[in-house]
């Protein structure tokens, strides 16, 4: 089968690598300690942390946009925003 | 939707007291013209349906010369064009093998996929749901652009079962929430009696199961059926020829430049019937369909 | 409902999850990939970083489409949901009234939605339409395929004709769910119309209500058949809403980079709202619990 019209480069790849790691990782997270670790947090509702990691890569990708749309800086400064928004979802959504 | 009909798996209890004198208390407080609110919305939804029969019965001449609200010389000319002429008739026939076969494979993976989530929790199922319901809501404009290239790898280009496939994409999830809501409304005590008596759970789900949700597995067929018979922009990508679809016969005819208006509204008026004729048995069930079995 | 933990119900997800997969995360990898890359055609493909994102999230072009099709949702929203509220408020609620009212009101939405446009498109033309001839007559200089602004009225009249039936049927979905109790007592209390449809009918309407319109803005969002037929996207590119634009970059010019890009910034805008709905949905659940 000829795979090539999918055009796969190694950023792209390294990319959906991370996020199948994560998405794994959640999976194995969950099976050592079943729950998910359900609280209420600034949100006003339940989140768990599967939720946590989808609002936290949603956000990230929300501002890597908004970064390449309105500044002409380097785009790592919004990752490094991402790395830090993601570490508050954690800790307080 | 009437409170017998869609209301009662969900909210069983609730609905035992069903309203009673309702006619009476409401008519006291309704004016006497309130009838005329949905009247006038129902004229405004059959005016250009009407507008549209009209036409069909008309020659395209007529159409272009006389203007009418009836057909002066009516003639069923543009409906024998459609029945006679194969480029025409093979599209309804190509619509509705692709139609058919992704029904089939859009309720019969969802099944147990719904029974799942009605039945258990098990890991990242509710991550699961939701990335289905991405799938209902994601534009198709967004999937065309790798769709082509993706089935023309597996050498399924102008196949209807590529065009079957594809319309997976928004089908699956929409089956999978429907039955699921409708699931959640058979008491969970059932499967336990049946497991009890020594049903295995293949016997189970076909014997008892499924006869219990027969609505909901009808209500789900006929919305696979729906979205995938009105998707126009997946199906005419996927199709060159072969498997050409109703609905990109219709646009073809309507680029080109000596218009056939009679024969364009005969084609309309057909892909109009399959809905009209089903309407009556999902009238209760309309509402729940459209909004993923939530109502 | 209480649920058994059985991590072995995979089992039966996993044919919908092999089968979605194919057509829906294959399909938007490759649409990461295309958004970093130029092409010239014959599957040769240049490494072109975050620029195909830049240029479309600073493009005119997008910021346009963007915008006509959230004024298309707003202004649909605006006119459906209340409409449809009254019309469900006026309904009949017994009789054979109710099944006639029910069909006749579905009818339009289990048609084509290519047909829906075949029938505007019909319908409004001012030489062989109903509706063109009649305002034509009227006096009104009325033109769907010259003046953009008659051109967003058909389609606007075209997706209420479409859609409002669907608020419809949830509105009176909710409203007879309530129970008679509830207005025999508003009656006793001597309540007014409005208090009892702002006290019992809304707050039973609301979750109904939610859906309707999560709904109708995620389907108005991803509007593509019904205008493209009628307007083509035009006068101009007056009615050339999101997807009718991405159709037109993918398929008519064939910019895989670019329309890639605006694919994914598409699917994000599309994957926040779906998640917003889902949220609503399940917390409105869980309430009613």
């Amino acid at each position: 089968m000829d795979l090539s019209w999918m055009a796969w480069t190694w950023p792209t790849a390294l990319f959906f690598i991370a996020i199948f790691t994560m998405i794994a990782g959640m999976g194995v997270w969950e099976y050592a300690v079943p729950g998910g670790s359900p609280r209420v947090g600034v949100l006003r509702f339940e989140t768990t942390r599967g939720d946590r990691l989808f609002i936290s890569l949603l956000g990230a990708a929300f501002i890597h946009l908004a970064w390449l749309g309105f500044t002409d800086m380097e785009l790592w400064w919004a990752t490094v925003i991402s790395v830090v928004y993601a570490v508050a979802v954690f800790r307080f959504v | 939707m009437t409170t017998d009909a869609s209301t009662l798996p969900r909210t069983g209890a609730e609905t035992k007291t069903r309203p009673v004198t309702i006619g009476a208390v409401r008519s006291s407080q309704r004016s006497r013209y309130t009838w005329l609110v949905p009247t006038l919305y129902i004229i405004f939804l059959l005016l250009p349906i009407y507008w549209l029969v009209n036409m069909s019965f008309k020659t395209t001449q007529e159409i272009l010369s006389v203007f009418s609200l009836w057909p002066q010389n009516f003639t069923v000319q543009n409906y024998v064009v459609i029945l006679t002429d194969p480029s025409w008739y093979n599209g309804y026939i190509n619509s509705m093998t692709y139609v058919a076969l992704n029904t089939v494979i859009s309720v019969s993976v969802a099944l147990p996929a719904a029974y799942a989530f009605s039945r258990y929790r098990f890991l990242g199922d509710k991550h699961l749901f939701f990335w289905l319901l991405t799938n209902r809501m994601a534009p198709p404009a967004v999937f065309v652009l790798p769709f082509f290239q993706l089935y023309s790898g597996f050498g399924l280009i102008d196949t209807h079962i590529a065009v079957a496939i594809a319309h997976c994409l928004f089908n699956v999830p929409l089956a999978v929430w429907i039955l699921e809501g409708f699931m959640s409304g058979v008491p969970k005590e059932i499967d336990e009696t049946a497991y009890i008596d020594g049903y295995s759970f293949p016997k189970f789900f076909v014997k008892i199961f499924m006869p219990l949700i027969a609505s909901g597995i009808g209500v789900a067929a006929f919305f696979c059926f729906m979205f995938s018979w009105v998707e126009l922009l997946i199906a005419r990508t996927l199709t060159t020829t072969d498997a050409k679809p109703i609905a990109a016969t219709m646009t073809r005819t309507v680029s080109a430049s000596g218009l056939d208006w009679g024969v364009l509204a005969a084609a309309g008026v057909l892909t109009i019937i399959p809905g009209a004729l089903v309407i009556w048995f999902v009238r209760n069930y309309i509402a729940k369909g459209f909004a993923l079995g939530r109502v | 409902m209480d649920k058994t933990w059985n991590n072995k119900a995979w089992f039966m997800v996993l044919p919908v999850l092999v089968l979605v997969a194919f057509s829906a995360v294959i399909p938007l990898m490759t649409v990461v990939n295309y958004s970093v890359q130029d092409t010239f055609g014959n599957n040769e493909f240049f490494w072109a970083g975050t620029e195909w994102f830049k240029e479309t999230l600073t493009s005119d072009r997008f910021h346009q489409a963007l915008w006509r099709n959230l004024m298309f949702s707003a202004i649909i929203l605006a006119i459906e949901i209340p409409l449809g509220i009254a019309i469900a408020l006026t309904m009949p609620k017994k009789g054979i009234g109710v099944p006639v009212c029910l069909v006749l009101m579905a009818l339009p939405l289990l048609i084509p939605w290519n047909v829906v446009g075949t029938i505007w498109q019909v319908f409004g033309r001012v030489d062989i339409g109903l509706l063109g001839r009649s305002v034509t007559a009227l006096g009104i200089d009325y033109n769907y395929t010259q003046d953009p602004i008659d051109a967003w009225v058909t389609v606007i009249l075209m997706d209420v004709w479409h859609w409002t039936s669907l608020v419809v049927l949830l509105c009176y979905a909710g409203l007879v769910s309530i129970p008679d109790a509830y207005y025999q007592a508003a009656r006793i209390d001597g309540a007014s119309k409005w208090s009892v449809f702002r006290h019992i009918q809304l707050p039973k309407m609301q979750r109904v209500l939610l859906i309707a319109v999560l709904l109708r803005f995620m389907d108005s969002f991803m509007i593509y058949t019904e205008p493209f037929v009628v307007t083509g996207g035009g006068p101009g590119n007056s009615t050339t809403f999101l997807s009718i634009d991405l159709v037109k970059m993918a398929v008519g010019q064939f910019d895989l980079g670019p329309a890639a890009a605006m694919s994914i910034i598409y699917f994000l805008i599309i994957l926040l709202l779906s998640w917003v709905f889902y949220t609503v949905m399940t917390q409105a659940g869980e309430e009613r619990r």
